[in-house]
């Protein structure tokens, strides 16, 4: 009985989980734009009281 | 041993659709569908980045509660033929993979809705897993023939969940479009319980055709149907209604009376003569019934945006 137990670089397993490993990282790639995405939206709106400072206070008189 | 009498004998590898399969994409669609139109409707507007990722938090909650059912319910899909194929009585997943999938995705979809939209909306959608992973699979669904109208609050949320990321806040008319799909759940899955009856009967379901026999399942379907006729109607009278909506919702109304009647009146030699035709027909109508309700109420919100609405009602809710 031979035993072909060596090391190899490309292992089989990889080979089976290749496309596995594309979606999970194409989902994480998607998922990070995502987050960028809302980021620069919620952001954007300087009176979105979720990312308000402590301190802020309106301006009396100010024009939208 | 040798290379090849090793890939012999090892398990299958699950692949990343099999993954998928166990986030009930069908489910996901209709919870897509029913949670943007509630988003769609509110008198409050989401930037669409928003609104986009939101959905797909909703979409990402209700696919982790799916896997969480298929988790729990493994012994009863392995023995139902129309469940036997699903992930894991198939093989394809093992059962602990789905409860790490189930348990990840719905702590992970709960957190990032209430940073994209609020924590409303977050604390809703935490409910609506925890109502039908817990109350519904693990607690009722398999105690009491009224399982279908539980599990049918589980699926009624999501239009609830689009209002609220929207709004921030609960008001009549998404509570209205819960309680449509809540009395629409069980004529639905009761008229497919009716051909399906063996099925659940060798899964020991109590579905009620199983518990209480076919003509008190057509009595029920019958008065389901009288009881979801004025919930239908009544959102024509509030802000996201309008008369076109009401139109098309009496044409609705009427066929599927229509419908609930004639089963109603079938008697088994009826249904072995088409071998549940009428079943299958009425089983189909629902789904369209819902579908064109939550349309017309697309196309109301449309109208209005643009100010162009066709004849006024008075707003009673």
């Amino acid at each position: 009985m031979v035993l072909d137990m060596a090391i190899q670089p490309e292992h089989e397993l990889h080979t089976r989980r290749k496309g596995r490993n594309k979606a999970v990282g194409l989902i994480l790639g998607g998922f990070v734009v995502i987050v960028f995405a809302v980021s620069i939206v919620k952001l954007s709106k300087p009176q979105n009281e979720d990312f308000r400072a402590p301190n802020f206070s309106p301006v009396v008189g100010a024009s939208e | 041993m040798s290379d090849a009498t090793f890939t012999e004998t090892r398990q299958y590898e699950a692949q990343f659709s099999d993954y998928v399969e166990l986030l009930k994409p069908r489910v996901m669609r209709l919870v897509v569908f029913t949670a943007a139109v509630g988003m769609f409707v509110a008198p409050v507007s989401v930037h669409p980045v928003v609104a986009f990722a939101s959905i797909l938090c909703i979409a990402i909650g209700a696919g982790a509660s799916g896997a969480l059912n298929m988790w729990w319910d493994r012994d009863i899909d392995a023995i139902m033929t129309r469940t036997q194929g699903r992930p894991i009585p198939s093989g394809r997943v093992q059962p602990g993979e789905a409860l790490a999938i189930g348990l990840g995705l719905s702590g992970f979809s709960v957190m990032m809705l209430a940073l994209f939209a609020n924590p409303l909306a977050a604390a809703w959608l935490a409910f609506t897993i925890f109502f039908y992973v817990v109350i519904y699979s693990i607690g009722l669904k398999r105690l009491t023939p009224q399982n279908i109208v539980i599990g049918g609050a589980a699926g009624a949320f999501p239009p609830l969940l689009g209002w609220v990321v929207a709004t921030g806040s609960m008001s009549v008319e998404p509570l209205l479009l819960v309680a449509l799909i809540l009395l629409w759940t069980p004529p639905h899955f009761w008229a497919l319980a009716l051909w399906r009856n063996d099925d659940y009967q060798a899964a020991g379901i109590p579905m009620l055709p199983v518990m209480r026999g076919e003509r008190v399942t057509r009595r029920y379907i019958f008065g389901y149907t009288l009881l979801l006729i004025p919930v239908a109607l009544a959102p024509s009278f509030t802000q996201i209604g309008g008369s076109l909506y009401l139109a098309v919702s009496v044409v609705l109304n009427a066929v599927l009376l229509l419908g609930a009647v004639k089963l109603l009146k079938r008697q088994e030699a009826d249904r072995d003569a088409d071998k549940f035709l009428a079943e299958k027909r009425f089983f189909g109508f629902t789904i369209l019934y819902l579908f064109l309700h939550f349309v017309m109420l697309l196309v109301e919100a449309t109208l209005r945006s643009f100010d162009l609405m066709v004849g006024t009602l008075p707003v009673w809710f």
